[in-house]
């Protein structure tokens, strides 16, 4: 932190205010995680802040009440945080357990703003359909990342490619993610499977670096597996796979 | 000893500068003791365990608490009525999306709502700001001039005698920081220029105004 004490606590009124600017505010919050005392200060400030909002209430408009209950209809509800605090306090073989879920989410997190953007540009009643599958995909994902049975597993494929996947019974979801996939031939793609007693069953496409939810319920599947397949997918495998991944008990 | 709720104080028959339309909140916002399990009144922080579960009558109670403040203070610092309302809207969609995300050993639920109220707010201004931006020299000169009718046009329309009372007992400059960082949705930098004040300055005094009132108005968290 390269501010000084003073100059943090001068800050935490202008922080509760919403009177720093992007920058500011993200290097204050970084600072809020280490500093008990200005969490306490902030916390004050924002309550006082909070009453200056409330004193200037108005009544909204009269239609605005059915709108918003209309659009809540197609909003889906995120996840809790998991908190980072949280994480660090416990035990170590859990965050060892974590640790690749943890980097993900980071990520995730990253790219869920990214979703929160596209999101804010519309209004309530016109969300746009991209943007409410991409930021439902977010949610499944961190909902796999932050579920307390999550599974992961690591692997590397024929092709070179750095792949894990979570699993998790409770949220009956599994998450599939990429790095370093060499792009699929023309009219090819790869495609994922969830083994089940031996059996594979089509678990989704993905053809360029990131992170997929599967589809079906990794509850009882042994296995995760990729191949290359033709463009669209096939019912069953049709070629070697490049990696199968054993999925821990 | 907590003061009582904001509401408890709103009487619009005394507020003869409230300005046209002003109509007070229908149901209170429990400000008084913001943990759980404390006092019994943090009746929003039950409504939002249920509103975190998809419970859509739930959020129908926070909605009726939570709109007139959130609606206020956006309209506050938007300014523009049809794009307030609009934002307004995106935030309340934005409580149910987030419920499950909101923590109440990090303050009362109506403290959580108007920060994202006002934030959503600020980014609302600042990014139409931003789009202009080789006019906000000209923007902060222009605010020189206006803040001693934007501080007359905050005292004035306060719906509460509190915060009224408590605002006046800042000193000029305080009370000019605060009000315009949270009522304008400037920043300090912009309230420094507007004032004409050393950043320095302005920093401590938006300090010193805020511990006045919090002090005043007898907050806890």
């Amino acid at each position: 932190m390269t501010h000084h004490a003073s100059d943090t606590h001068t800050l935490a009124a202008a922080y509760a205010l919403d009177a720093l600017d992007h920058d500011e505010r993200q290097a204050f919050e970084d600072h809020l995680r280490t500093c008990e005392a200005c969490r306490e200060e902030t916390a004050e400030f924002k309550a006082t802040s909070a009453r200056l909002a409330a004193a200037v209430a108005q009544k909204p408009p009269a239609q605005a009440k059915a709108q918003v209950m209309a659009a809540i209809d197609a909003v889906r509800q995120l996840p809790p945080h998991v908190a980072p605090a949280a994480a660090a306090r416990t035990r170590a073989g859990w965050l060892q357990r974590r640790a690749v879920p943890l980097a993900l989410a980071a990520g995730i997190a990253a790219a869920a703003l990214g979703g929160v953007a596209v999101w804010q540009t519309h209004n309530g009643q016109e969300l746009n359909q991209d943007a409410r599958e991409a930021q439902q995909q977010l949610d499944a994902v961190s909902a796999v990342l932050a579920a307390p049975d999550a599974r992961t597993v690591h692997g590397r494929a024929a092709n070179g490619a750095m792949t894990t996947v979570v699993a998790s019974d409770r949220q009956n979801k599994a998450i599939f993610t990429a790095s370093n996939l060499p792009a699929p031939a023309a009219g090819k793609t790869y495609q994922l499977w969830l083994s089940h007693d031996g059996t594979m069953r089509p678990a989704g496409l993905i053809d360029h670096d990131g992170t997929v939810v599967l589809t079906g319920t990794p509850a009882g599947a042994g296995a995760v597996g990729l191949t290359l397949e033709p463009a669209g997918g096939s019912p069953e495998p049709s070629t070697t796979p490049l990696l199968l991944m054993t999925l821990p008990a | 000893m907590h003061a009582p709720p904001l509401d408890d104080r709103l009487r619009p028959s005394s507020a003869p500068f409230a300005m046209a339309g002003a109509v007070p909140m229908s149901q209170p916002i429990p400000f008084a003791a913001g943990r759980p399990g404390g006092s019994g009144r943090n009746d929003l922080g039950e409504v939002m365990q249920l509103v975190a579960r998809g419970d859509k009558d739930a959020f129908s109670v926070l909605y009726d608490a939570l709109a007139p403040m959130v609606f206020g203070i956006v309209l506050k610092v938007v300014r523009d009525r049809a794009q307030s309302e609009e934002v307004a809207q995106e935030v309340m969609i934005d409580l149910w999306r987030q419920a499950a995300r909101y923590r109440s050993d990090a303050g009362s639920v109506a403290t959580w709502a108007s920060m994202i109220a006002h934030r959503r707010a600020v980014d609302r201004v600042r990014s139409a700001q931003a789009s202009a931006h080789r006019e906000q020299a000209q923007a902060a000169r222009e605010h020189t001039t206006a803040f001693d009718e934007v501080a007359e046009r905050v005292e004035t329309r306060l719906d509460s005698e509190q915060v009224r009372r408590c605002l006046k007992g800042l000193t000029e400059v305080q009370r000019q920081a605060v009000t315009l960082a949270y009522y304008q949705g400037l920043t300090y930098r912009e309230v420094a220029e507007a004032l004409q004040t050393p950043l320095p300055t302005i920093k401590t005094r938006m300090r010193d105004g805020l511990i006045r009132l919090r002090d005043c108005m007898g907050v806890t968290t």
